[in-house]
């Protein structure tokens, strides 16, 4: 049982590490891309102009209330062509095939960037008013009054909720092994085939998300500490 | 946009939606109980109760629904003890196994919500309750149960959207719900926007029945303003 989850040729070990490090770098890439999607759709949201709120809303709407592997199956079964397509409007008529990786950033970054539009719209909505008074009063206009005044603001106010978000990411990268990345979930189910040892591996992909999701929230928690300088915390007693 | 390819389709995933409500009606049920017990225990000054319900929430929120899936479904049965012993008709189906991971999975996902409710109780309604004599069983059924369910319901229709769309899991373990039936098409006709749209819109559809009821019984159960 233990050569099973050794290091070297022998064992699984190794490459259950290699399967944690697929997981974070999916999830990572993901919610960047799902945190860019946050903030066009937040500004969309927040838009007075119609068409831009209904998209926003349209999409919001289909993400948060489909599965996610649906999503996935939408990305891993039409994305290929769905890229072709674009490129044979710009005169690239040879054959594309995405990597696993790109087909789950792409996917779980849609769904993370819903989330996030969500976050990123409370976070602008929860800044006064005044804020963006004092600003132009200051002779701030457009990109510098957002740069300077409302960006800095909305990251401390959307940190604790791009914190739920990040977990929810975490865990919607196991969905992407039925397309045939290897992270903890494919790794865990390859190597219990192979050795009739499921429970071993997938306690050990247990751990593995547990200290991941550990790790992380000590980072955002020192995070939001940063970010909050200057800031009294409430106290509810 | 194949629309023949839609509407045909749309049958047959319809055929998908009695086994996708079945499953998140008995594992909402089941787990409410679970949700119940488990906040007590997590909210109890005993350690022996609270420390256990701490971790399994922990332990729950911090993995992924579809590996709790494979670890009841492929992991438990590996075992021949398993198998010889009077839960192996029902762990070897995997109809069950999405029940029971469901279960656990909204259990854990519920109980943080209940005891957020139980937590809004003010000392006061308590207090008079003690006051008019109520003993402790009681006073939890008929003071602190229905305050917490009028302050819990929303975060509650929220847990039944995301049970509904955690429900599209168990098409992996072989099942034939809505979405196990989309994938079957998808990967036959090769037309995935046409299949997401088809399936998208009714799990769209349940989702938003299920939003009107949660309203309509918020509506019913808030205080009437006057």
């Amino acid at each position: 049982m233990l050569e099973a989850i050794s290091f070297g040729d022998a064992g699984w070990g190794d490459e259950m590490l290699m399967g944690a490090f697929w997981t974070v770098a999916v999830s990572i890439s993901s919610i960047l891309l799902g945190l860019v999607i946050g903030i066009i759709f937040a500004g969309f949201k927040l838009s007075s102009i119609r068409v831009l709120n209904l998209i926003a809303e349209f999409y919001t709407t289909i993400i948060r209330g489909v599965p996610e592997l649906l999503v996935i199956y939408l990305l891993f079964f039409g994305g290929g062509s769905a890229v072709m397509y674009v490129a044979k409007i710009f005169g690239y008529f040879g054959y594309i095939e995405l990597q696993p990786f790109v087909i789950g950033t792409l996917a779980v970054g849609a769904i993370s960037g819903a989330y996030s539009t969500e976050v990123i719209r409370g976070a602008v909505n929860a800044i006064p008013r005044s804020q963006f008074e004092t600003g132009s009063a200051l002779g701030l206009k457009g990109f510098r009054l957002y740069q300077k005044i409302i960006f800095p603001q909305v990251a401390r106010l959307a940190l604790p909720g791009i914190g739920n978000v990040w977990q929810i990411t975490l865990k919607d990268t196991a969905l992407i092994s039925v397309t045939g990345l290897v992270e903890i979930m494919r790794q865990s189910r390859i190597a219990s085939g192979s050795t009739h040892e499921p429970f071993i591996f997938y306690t050990i992909a247990i751990i593995l998300y547990l200290i991941i999701t550990r790790v992380s929230n000590v980072a955002f928690d020192k995070a939001e500490i940063r970010y909050s300088r200057g800031f009294v915390k409430r106290k509810i007693s | 946009m194949r629309f023949e390819l839609m509407y045909e389709s749309f049958f047959k995933i319809l055929k998908g939606v009695p086994l996708t409500l079945e499953v998140v009606f008995i594992s909402t049920l089941l787990g409410f109980g679970l949700a119940i017990i488990v906040a007590l225990m997590r909210i109890s000054d005993n350690k022996l109760y609270s420390v256990p319900a701490y971790s399994f929430i922990y332990l729950i929120r911090g993995t992924p629904l579809l590996l709790q899936l494979y670890f009841v479904y492929y992991g438990i049965s590996q075992f021949s003890f398993v198998r010889e012993s009077f839960l192996w008709p029902i762990l070897r189906e995997p109809f069950w196994c999405g029940i029971i991971t469901l279960t656990i999975s909204t259990g854990a996902y519920s109980a943080e919500i209940i005891r957020g409710g139980i937590q809004s109780v003010s000392q006061g309604y308590i207090e008079s309750g003690k006051a008019l004599g109520l003993g402790r069983v009681s006073l939890f059924f008929r003071i602190v149960m229905p305050i917490t369910i009028r302050q819990a319901l929303p975060a509650y229709g929220n847990e039944l959207i995301l049970m509904v769309k955690a429900s599209s899991l168990i098409s992996i373990v072989t099942l034939m719900e809505i979405t196990g039936i989309a994938r079957t098409i998808i990967s036959k006709t090769y037309a995935p926007v046409e299949i997401f749209l088809v399936a998208g819109s009714i799990y769209l559809f349940i989702n938003f029945i299920i939003t009107r009821l949660v309203k309509y019984a918020e509506n019913r159960l808030s205080i009437p303003s006057t």
